[in-house]
């Protein structure tokens, strides 16, 4: 392997990484904060990958202004699911509320279906970015996939200002150490919850609506995107933010250079790891805080 | 309370003979269906096992399921009908061998922890069957001669298999019923409620956890022998994380706690997703069968939040404002 083929091969699981963290950190997140293990997660990834599809047509092809819309539309939608779906399951036992994502994720594949159809589509690079850069001789590097990076970096960036840095992170953090204790301090747990809610939902679709154009869209990526969120989360420490975003970029590395490397094991590598990394450290590589 | 242990033996009795007396009715369509449905209630009763009566979340009992069924396969010889007597306990055995490594080593995590170390464990094995030629890759694997063929346990035979797959299930729920009563039993009970107190007391939990878990790998295997036989065919899917998920679903949705909650659940969702996908009552409708049974599961979760075997109790309290028994 070359120097400018391991160049690529590493701006790709630096973007796949990235991508991957995106997702991850609303799961983490939501299971941190509210308890809930949502296997309804990957279905958000899904629905911004779709909307991304489907809303071009309606803002006039605008790629941006797609964007723009399907994060608003993705925020009301966190929402309003969280008031209709989980309020009323906070006491119950987790297994019911995995049972209640269950249900949502063959819901949100049917409603798919039924609006946008079975088929496979792909979503145009935006003009402005279409282009390529060079590396190396011979080689070129897609200047989308570049942008797609900066952005999950900022988009990182920007949320874990936000955890530590304003009052909105702190109740966040203080929610998911003990919720009596912050409800008793008159804070509007409630709230929080919904807040953190939509705003995983909000992320993952976004990361599904910006990672269109590189990838196709098809039925039933979100699983797939999902399982291997859960991996990520898990290695990293459920609940810990800076463990999703290292061992998404782990993830991201040993997939990507197991396919070029190992093609023929690189399915299970991932696995492999994770179940290496649990037994030495049974609670992930990060403590959750 | 007594008035409640009762009912429950009654009820599984008669749910036992109305299986036993099925095929008097059924056609042969109905009996394979039904066949099916019971597969997947000693499936989901093994699955019980664990996360009822343990409290033990496995999230890849399809592997051990999957092991059984592709071993049903490939211990058997091309040129004619493997015993039935040497085939089912490899399964089983196979089956239980994989457990035990899995539990060996996922039991040293917890919560959450457990749940996707499992699911690990069933990834992988899923891939080694998806991605290498040892048993047909993705396009899966037939079975060239039932078991038995031609010998008066006929596998081949829909009545015959239907009455061996019963047996077991009748077996399996007795087996595990009797082992939850059991000084083994009891010990299960008491890591669901506190693990912290069992140690604290003097149980070391990690055998009673580990010899949990192997039991339900190698009765998932023995499912898994059961449904290959009937189909004669195995293909990676059997190992899949949606079998799993789905499995989970199945115990919950009858009520996490009750062997016989795992039964009414397996037969519960198997049948609705039956409905759901029948053309004559949906029609064209019936393509989108996952919209009714997603939304079927959302508000059964809102309404029984103790599973469908919590159902009696809550009628009898919106009708008489009582507590049952």
């Amino acid at each position: 392997m070359d120097l400018s083929v391991f160049l690529i091969q590493l701006l790709n699981s630096l973007q796949y990484g990235l991508l991957l963290y995106l997702v991850a950190m609303g799961l983490t997140l939501i299971f941190g904060i509210m308890g809930v293990i949502n296997l309804a997660h990957g279905s958000f990834y899904m629905i911004g990958a779709y909307m991304a599809y489907a809303l071009a047509p309606l803002v006039g092809g605008n790629f941006f202004l797609t964007l723009l819309v399907g994060l608003v539309l993705a925020v009301i939608l966190g929402y309003l699911l969280e008031w209709a779906f989980f309020s009323f399951l906070y006491d119950r036992e987790h297994l019911q509320q995995v049972l209640m994502t269950y249900g949502l994720i063959l819901v949100f594949e049917e409603v798919r279906s039924l609006l946008v159809g079975d088929d496979v589509y792909g979503v145009s690079v935006p003009d402005i970015l279409s282009g390529s850069i060079a590396l190396g001789d011979v080689m070129t590097y897609p200047v989308y996939r570049l942008f797609v990076s900066a952005v999950c970096l900022l988009l990182a960036l920007g949320m874990y200002l936000v955890f530590t840095r304003t009052r909105l992170g702190m109740m966040i953090r203080a929610g998911s150490v003990n919720r009596e204790m912050v409800q008793s301090l008159g804070i509007d747990i409630k709230f929080l919850y919904r807040v953190v809610f939509a705003a995983g939902v909000a992320i993952a679709a976004f990361a599904g609506m910006i990672s269109a154009p590189v990838s196709s869209i098809y039925p039933g990526m979100g699983n797939q995107v999902l399982i291997i969120c859960f991996v990520v989360v898990v290695i990293g420490g459920i609940g810990s933010i800076r463990g999703a975003f290292f061992a998404a970029l782990l993830i991201g590395l040993v997939d990507t250079f197991g396919k070029v490397l190992l093609p023929e094991a690189s399915g299970v590598l991932v696995y492999v790891l994770m179940a290496l990394i649990l037994l030495w450290k049974p609670n992930g590589l990060f403590k959750a805080g | 309370m007594i008035y409640k242990e009762k009912g429950k033996t009654l009820f599984v009795g008669l749910f036992f003979l109305a299986l036993a007396l099925y095929p008097l009715v059924g056609g042969e369509y109905s009996i394979t269906l039904v066949n099916k449905i019971m597969i997947y209630a000693i499936l989901a009763l093994s699955l019980e096992l664990l996360v009822g009566s343990t409290g033990l979340v496995c999230f890849g009992q399809a592997a051990f399921f999957g092991i059984g069924a592709y071993a049903a396969i490939l211990l058997s010889p091309e040129d004619g009908p493997a015993s039935v007597w040497f085939l089912l306990p490899a399964c089983v055995v196979l089956a239980a061998t994989y457990a035990l490594f899995v539990g060996a080593l996922s039991l040293r995590t917890k919560g959450v922890y457990f749940i996707m170390v499992t699911l690990a464990f069933a990834q992988m094995a899923y891939y080694v069957v998806h991605d290498t030629s040892l048993g047909g890759g993705s396009d899966g694997i037939y079975m060239y001669f039932t078991p038995g063929e031609e010998t008066w346990l006929d596998l081949s035979n829909p009545v015959i298999l239907y009455f061996f797959t019963l047996l077991f299930l009748v077996w399996t729920f007795v087996f595990l019923a009797i082992l939850l009563r059991s000084h083994l039993g009891r010990a299960l009970a008491g890591i669901r409620i506190n693990e912290q107190r069992m140690l604290a007391s003097g149980f070391s939990t990690y055998p009673y956890k580990l010899a949990a878990f192997v039991t339900s790998g190698g009765i998932a295997g023995m499912a898994g022998f059961l449904f290959a036989v009937q189909d004669g065919f195995v293909n990676p899917e059997m190992l899949s994380w949606h079998l799993s998920g789905a499995l989970l679903v199945m115990i919950i949705l009858g009520g996490l706690g009750h062997l016989h909650g795992a039964m009414i659940g397996a037969f519960v969702f198997v049948f609705l997703q039956e409905f759901f996908k029948s053309a004559e009552i949906f029609g064209d409708f019936a393509e989108h069968w996952h919209l009714g049974l997603g939304l079927t599961i959302i508000i059964s979760v809102a309404l029984l939040p103790k599973g469908l075997v919590g159902l009696p109790e809550l009628v009898q309290k919106r009708l008489f404002g009582t507590q049952a028994g």
